[in-house]
């Protein structure tokens, strides 16, 4: 029976022994935090809500890796930025370049807040032109309304 | 003309039906690679089957083929394979497996039992050459020309549909 359960509960800590194996984290807490801003402004391909900074899939893990890397050489924001939209396009940055292909993602939302705010103050505007007796009364019966009496 | 005006929202609504009927066609999980037209990004990888023997981008220059992302680990590579390794008997191309964070017995292992249609298997036990061709969803398949440069990618399980409707006439257009 023990031998059993032996069984049963050896495949958990081997489990656990590799798990910790694959955590390659650095112990300079300077450059542990550098990463850390770099990867919140990389979108994870694999859950692609995410950054690459709080996900747990084994690519973010390994992209993680490669930042820290890449800051140890003394490559600069920037320079990582190019490296990760050179093999995963514009799409791996949270915030993506202004470019032709990107434009309608910019600037869209302000088009559509614009076209919206202009096309109410037109109806706004013509209503206030429109004389009184083109709307409805508020009262059943406009005769007892007591403000016009 | 007054009359019409209740077309707007209908004209609205059909035009948001376009662009949400637009949107179930496109898969968000296909990130478009930048790497199409761009030379294939340099490796040198051991053999999976053979440690000695190193492989390098210069080896298959002058040569159109294919570089297939696959792990044992990997349950859509299972899904392909079997078109892959049919598609492999037709000697179309050079087919290239590279071996994606994968332990190199159990590769061999997979191998055995479903079938070998790679000229060779890269061993790519951390990753590294995946990243600088832009790995993200195994298995991913890319078409590499003459020059080496990459000329097409597919992202997950490739289909018999995909090889016939979009691999095997970029390779007859390559090949001249």
């Amino acid at each position: 029976m023990a031998k059993w359960i032996l069984l049963l509960i050896l495949p958990f800590f081997l489990l656990g022994a590799h798990a910790a194996e694959a955590v390659p984290a650095s112990n300079d807490p300077v450059l542990e935090a550098q990463m850390m801003h770099i990867a919140s402004e990389l979108r994870c391909l694999v859950c692609q809500n995410q950054t690459i900074a709080d996900s747990h899939a084994e690519l973010a893990v390994d992209l993680r890796q490669q930042v820290r890397e890449l800051i140890a050489q003394g490559k600069t924001q920037t320079e990582i930025f190019e490296y990760m939209t050179a093999r995963y396009g514009d799409f791996v940055l949270y915030r993506p370049p202004l470019k032709g292909t990107t434009v309608l993602l910019w600037v869209g939302p302000a088009l559509m807040a614009v076209l919206g705010i202009s096309v109410l103050f037109l109806i706004l505007r013509r209503r206030s032109r429109m004389g009184q007796d083109q709307f409805e009364s508020d009262y059943a019966d406009a005769g007892s309304d007591p403000h016009l009496s | 003309m007054k009359y019409l005006k209740f077309l707007i929202p209908l004209g609205l609504f059909l035009v948001l039906v376009l662009f949400l009927g637009a949107g179930l066609h496109l898969d968000p999980k296909e990130v478009p690679s930048p790497l199409i037209g761009k030379p294939a990004p340099e490796f040198s990888l051991e053999s999976l089957d053979s440690p000695n023997l190193t492989i390098a981008n210069a080896d298959m220059r002058g040569k159109v083929w294919m570089l297939n992302v696959w792990a044992s680990w990997c349950t859509a590579c299972r899904e392909e394979h079997p078109a892959l390794v049919e598609f492999g008997r037709k000697n179309v191309l050079p087919i290239y497996g590279l071996n994606y964070k994968d332990e190199r017995v159990a590769g061999l292992m997979w191998l055995t039992n479903f079938g070998n249609p790679y000229t060779h298997s890269l061993y790519d036990r951390d990753g590294r050459v995946g990243i600088d061709w832009g790995v993200y969803g195994v298995p991913e398949t890319f078409i590499i020309d003459q020059n080496g440069v990459v000329r097409f990618k597919h992202i997950g399980a490739l289909t018999p549909e995909v090889i016939r409707t979009r691999i095997e006439p970029l390779v007859r257009q390559l090949n001249g």
